[in-house]
């Protein structure tokens, strides 16, 4: 007797109910066995991923222990604080311009990121589209290295070229066109240079996956259809490879903006972004609740983000062009 | 079953034996009802076709029987053993699968192998089978291939030593010809029947292609809506359909509404729209008299000049020329079209023009009554 | 007549047209393409300049290698990222391959999303909110426990490398024909033996895939591993995040060809295990 056998025997009361007990003990063995299959794995991920997040949840509404940590009573000071701040002296509130400057460079630089990463990216994964089969997987392969090299390596490969007395400085010094170095590290065009570069393929490769699904007979009918070159891209491919691009899009935004490394190493101390002002409050800041405050902040942008891309992509025939 | 013990039990119990099997699939508004209270019996060495279209529930049986799904309701017997609680690896039954699902990492031979050794064979016996297998489907010299590397039709074949190697009480097709070109079907068609011949294994055939049920089936199963409405012979479902169902989805079929005037057992008289009574066939107990819907294949009837032997008159409407035949389409009035097929001679062309006022004769015992 | 005559003035095209091309489209990709490799040339160049300047060509030389090899730091912090990455690309390979079978050849289920979802948090969650979420959770047990060993990285480590493991593993078993299982336990295969027969030999490519994605990401850490690290548990990225910091030297440019090497040699591996897995 089989082990379904006996799992429906254990329940079985009259004999008509044994087609119905043995159908029973078949979906519940499978429902055990993709439970068992996917609860380790769950279990890691809720102790060193969702778990601290409730946790850091809990943290932002207690008060700043004078050590770093935190106390624990009730308070929504750190809350308050990523955009107030309380007057040392009087004890009034104002707006805390220094956050509200670093949340507005974080959000700008990485518009502009995500900007230039598509002026760049859209022809990039058109062009590796339309490769015959054969080649386009070189190039994908050229697009994909350094998606999985070092992030630390390639911003520091840029902050080399771009440092006073890196590649670019030293070239244009040689030909003679300036007498003095430009300073381009430690700006907030080097922060957007350094994301760029190091975000690029995520925008190339979503957007070069919604390319090659393209039917290029689409395109031949709108050439057929009388449609120049650009109205053709603007009408047709554009509208087609939409949620590619959004997915691109998304991709750089939400990294960019919780970006830590680049802008350390590439705009130094004082051009902060959202990553460094909350290593700050773990760090010198000792303002813990105010540092899990600003995760959240940033946590919610991203969702809002996603929640968007969601949408927009939800359902890409929305009817309007 | 089994009560009369082994004197009741002289001749070898039946194949397969489905009683009162239901299958729903889904729950709430989502309820798909594939199977409901089917109940068929399958006798040994028999080439068994479930005919129906695509979601008729021929699938549905046939993997309830392999064990891939349970039925909700009642049970499978298989040589008259109860293999409802039995997971598929422990039913001596195999499939061919559309698709062959045959393993990609796997050689041809490796394939073949695979049921016997987890059967635990010893080897010497899996290379024999498997030798005998290859000679069987003729693919002795493809035995080392990647199952990658070798034809659609090839393919079929390795599905089929794959399937027949275990030596099964059973092999279910679940529609194995559907992914092959005509030629290559057609020359399938006769193998498949050469290979039930020579392993005198029961066959449980799945097709939705009636033509192909027509010339391979001892017996054929007619399902629609998880239902089976007919089983019989192919010439007994052809020639003497019981349900319309069952005379549409199987060839064409020109239907009559006539007065039954007189019933005698399965031979009856039926008076037609035109006031003419012709003899047809009655279903199995049919009530006495009344209005009924009668069948003619196109095949059984003849274009003729109008007068008595004509059972029927009309104008001819359309000629629509077939090289071996010729369809004519009959304008009867209130009755609709009416399609005869006649086989072309020499001499025939022209002989009714488009337009004209012509007769049809029907062939004795060429109208069936349908059950309704 | 006429026709003839409009045929001569029709202009004839320069090259032939092609609807596949796009004006300018393939300059940008090619200045797209120099630009992503082009400011990797002097870092590599540097690393083997002879003398200390990270300005000025002075000579070939290994001499920077050597002092990388030699520099005690180095190579605390190598066999730190080794042994972190090892264990962590391994166990969330092992977690990812039973999601992937779990969640896949069945039909969804309720709380399918939910469990996407969980797995795919550390990709869509920023690093660095993980990060410190992770500080605040470890500095408490750090500080209840008094226990400061490397557990804590390899579970971080562990627990972002499970999307990128599970990735090709998912797509693998997706684009496996689900009617392999169902033949081969219509052939006798129990289900253990279907997974060791058929199953698993068809995804192993994926897995193998999936595990060098996780080495690779647990190799290149720096985030995460910066904020979770007890003192002098650098790996070789958050030592190089320090260096970075000060006055640098090609030993720098020297570790970085190193783990840009590794890193390409990865990839090409894996690019290859997918071509070869479609």
């Amino acid at each position: 007797m089989s082990t379904l056998d006996q799992l429906a025997q254990s329940e079985l009361a009259t004999g008509e109910n044994r087609a119905s007990a043995i159908a029973d003990a078949t979906h519940r063995a499978h429902v055990r066995r993709r439970l068992l299959l996917t609860t380790p794995a769950l279990i890691v991920l809720f102790c060193a991923a969702s778990g601290p997040l409730l946790i850091m949840l809990i943290y932002s509404f207690l008060s700043a222990g004078d050590y770093g940590g935190v106390e624990w009573t009730l308070s929504w000071d750190g809350w308050a604080n990523v955009f107030m701040q309380r007057d040392i002296f009087d004890g009034t509130l104002s707006i805390a311009d220094a956050h509200v400057s670093i949340l507005w460079r974080s959000v700008k630089l990485s518009l502009l990121t995500t900007f230039t990463a598509l002026v760049f990216g859209f022809p990039t994964a058109y062009f590796i589209a339309t490769r015959p089969p054969r080649t386009r997987n070189l190039w994908l392969f050229l697009i994909t290295i350094p998606f999985w090299t070092n992030l630390l390596i390639r911003t520091f490969a840029i902050m080399e070229v771009i440092r006073n007395q890196g590649v670019i400085n030293t070239i244009l010094k040689s030909l003679e066109l300036i007498d003095e170095p430009i300073q381009m590290l430690f700006t907030d065009f080097a922060i957007m240079i350094g994301m760029t570069y190091v975000y690029l393929p995520l925008m190339v490769l979503p957007i070069y996956a919604s390319m090659e699904k393209l039917d290029f007979r689409l395109v031949e009918a709108g050439y057929d259809l009388y449609a120049t070159r650009f109205r053709v891209l603007r009408r047709i491919i554009l509208p087609l490879v939409k949620p590619g691009v959004v997915a691109g899009s998304i991709l750089v935004f939400i990294p960019s903006l919780g970006a830590y490394v680049t802008p350390r190493l590439l705009g130094g101390g004082k051009n902060m972004m959202l990553g460094n002002l909350i290593e700050l409050q773990f760090g010198q800041g000792r303002n813990w609740p105010l540092g899990a405050a600003l995760s959240f902040s940033l946590l919610i942008i991203v969702m809002a983000a996603l929640l968007i891309y969601v949408r927009g992509v939800g359902k890409p025939e929305s009817g309007h062009d | 079953m089994g009560m009369g013990g082994m004197s009741t039990r002289k001749d070898s119990p039946a194949a397969v034996e489905a009683n009162g099997v239901s299958k729903i699939f889904g729950d709430g508004s989502d309820k798909v009802v594939a199977l409901d209270d089917v109940s068929v019996t399958i006798k040994q060495n028999e080439f068994f076709t479930l005919l129906g279209p695509s979601g008729c529930g021929k699938t549905t049986l046939l993997r309830l029987i392999a064990g891939f799904d349970h039925p909700n309701n009642g049970n499978i017997l298989l040589e008259g053993d109860d293999i409802s609680g039995l997971p598929p690896y422990q039913r001596q039954v195999n499939t061919v699968f559309q698709n062959y699902a045959l393993f990609p990492h796997m050689t041809v031979a490796g394939n073949i192998a695979f049921g016997l050794e987890m059967l635990d064979k010893p080897r010497n016996e899996i290379d024999a089978t498997v030798a005998n297998m290859l000679k069987l489907v003729r693919m002795e010299e493809l035995r080392d291939r990647q199952t990658s590397q070798i034809s659609g039709g090839q393919q079929q074949r390795v599905a089929l030593a794959r399937a027949l190697a275990p030596h099964p009480k059973v092999l279910l097709l679940d529609e194995p010809l559907s992914a092959l070109d005509l030629k290559l079907r057609k020359e399938m068609q006769i193998e498949l029947k050469r290979l039930q011949n020579e392993t005198g294994i029961t066959f449980i055939f799945v097709t939705h292609d009636q033509e192909e049920a027509l010339t391979m089936s001892d017996r054929i199963a007619v399902m629609s809506n998880g239902n089976i409405l007919q089983i019989g012979s192919p010439r007994e479902i052809y020639d003497h359909p019981a349900e319309r169902f069952v005379a549409n989805f199987i060839g064409e079929t020109n239907f009559l509404t006539a007065d039954l005037v007189l019933a005698k057992n399965k031979a009856g008289k039926i008076k037609l729209s035109s006031g003419k009574t012709i003899a047809a066939t009655l279903p199995d107990n049919h009530a006495a008299n009344g209005k009924v819907t009668a069948v003619v294949r196109p095949e059984h009837a003849r274009i003729v000049k109008p007068g008595t032997s004509a059972a029927l008159e009309g104008r001819l409407d359309n000629i629509v020329y077939f090289g071996t035949d010729t369809h004519y389409h009959v304008k009867l009035g209130a009755e609709g079209d009416f399609i005869v097929r006649m086989q072309n001679s020499r001499d025939d062309a022209g002989k009714f023009a488009a337009g004209s006022k012509v007769g049809i004769a029907i062939d004795s015992n060429a109208a069936q009554v349908l059950r309704d | 007549m006429t026709e003839l005559s409009n045929s001569a003035q029709t202009p004839t095209l320069r090259r032939p047209f092609s609807v596949r091309t796009q004006p300018g489209f393939a300059t940008i990709a090619m200045v797209c393409f120099f630009l992503l490799y082009a400011p990797l040339l002097p870092l590599v160049v540097y690393s083997f300049n002879s003398g200390t300047s990270i300005a000025f060509w002075e000579g070939f030389s290994f001499r920077w290698y050597v002092a990388a090899w030699d520099n005690e730091f180095v190579q605390d912090a190598t066999i730190r990222s080794v042994v972190v990455a090892t264990s962590a690309s391994f166990t969330a390979t092992c977690l990812a391959t039973m999601a992937a079978l779990g969640t896949t050849r069945t039909r969804p289920y309720r709380g399918l999303t939910a469990i996407y979802a969980m797995i795919n948090q550390p990709l869509m969650v920023p690093e660095i909110v993980t990060a410190v979420a992770l500080l605040i959770l470890f500095a408490t047990i750090k500080a209840v426990t008094n226990y400061h060993g490397l557990a804590y990285l390899i579970i971080a480590h562990t627990a972002f490398c499970i999307p990128f493991a599970y990735m090709p593993i998912r797509a693998r078993l997706e684009g496996m024909d689900l009617s392999l299982e169902t033949a081969a336990a219509d052939l006798y295969a129990t289900p253990w033996k279907t997974f060791r027969r058929v199953t698993l030999p068809l995804v192993w490519p994926g897995v193998l895939a999936g595990l060098m994605l996780a080495f690779v990401i647990s190799l290149d850490d720096v985030v995460i591993t910066e904020f979770v690290k007890s003192a002098g548990q650098d790996t070789l990225p958050t030592y190089m995040l320090g260096q970075l910091r000060r006055a640098i030297t090609p030993e720098v440019h020297a570790i970085s060809t190193v783990l840009l090497a590794v890193s390409v040699a990865m990839v090409t591996i894996f690019f290859f295990l997918n071509r070869k897995m479609q």
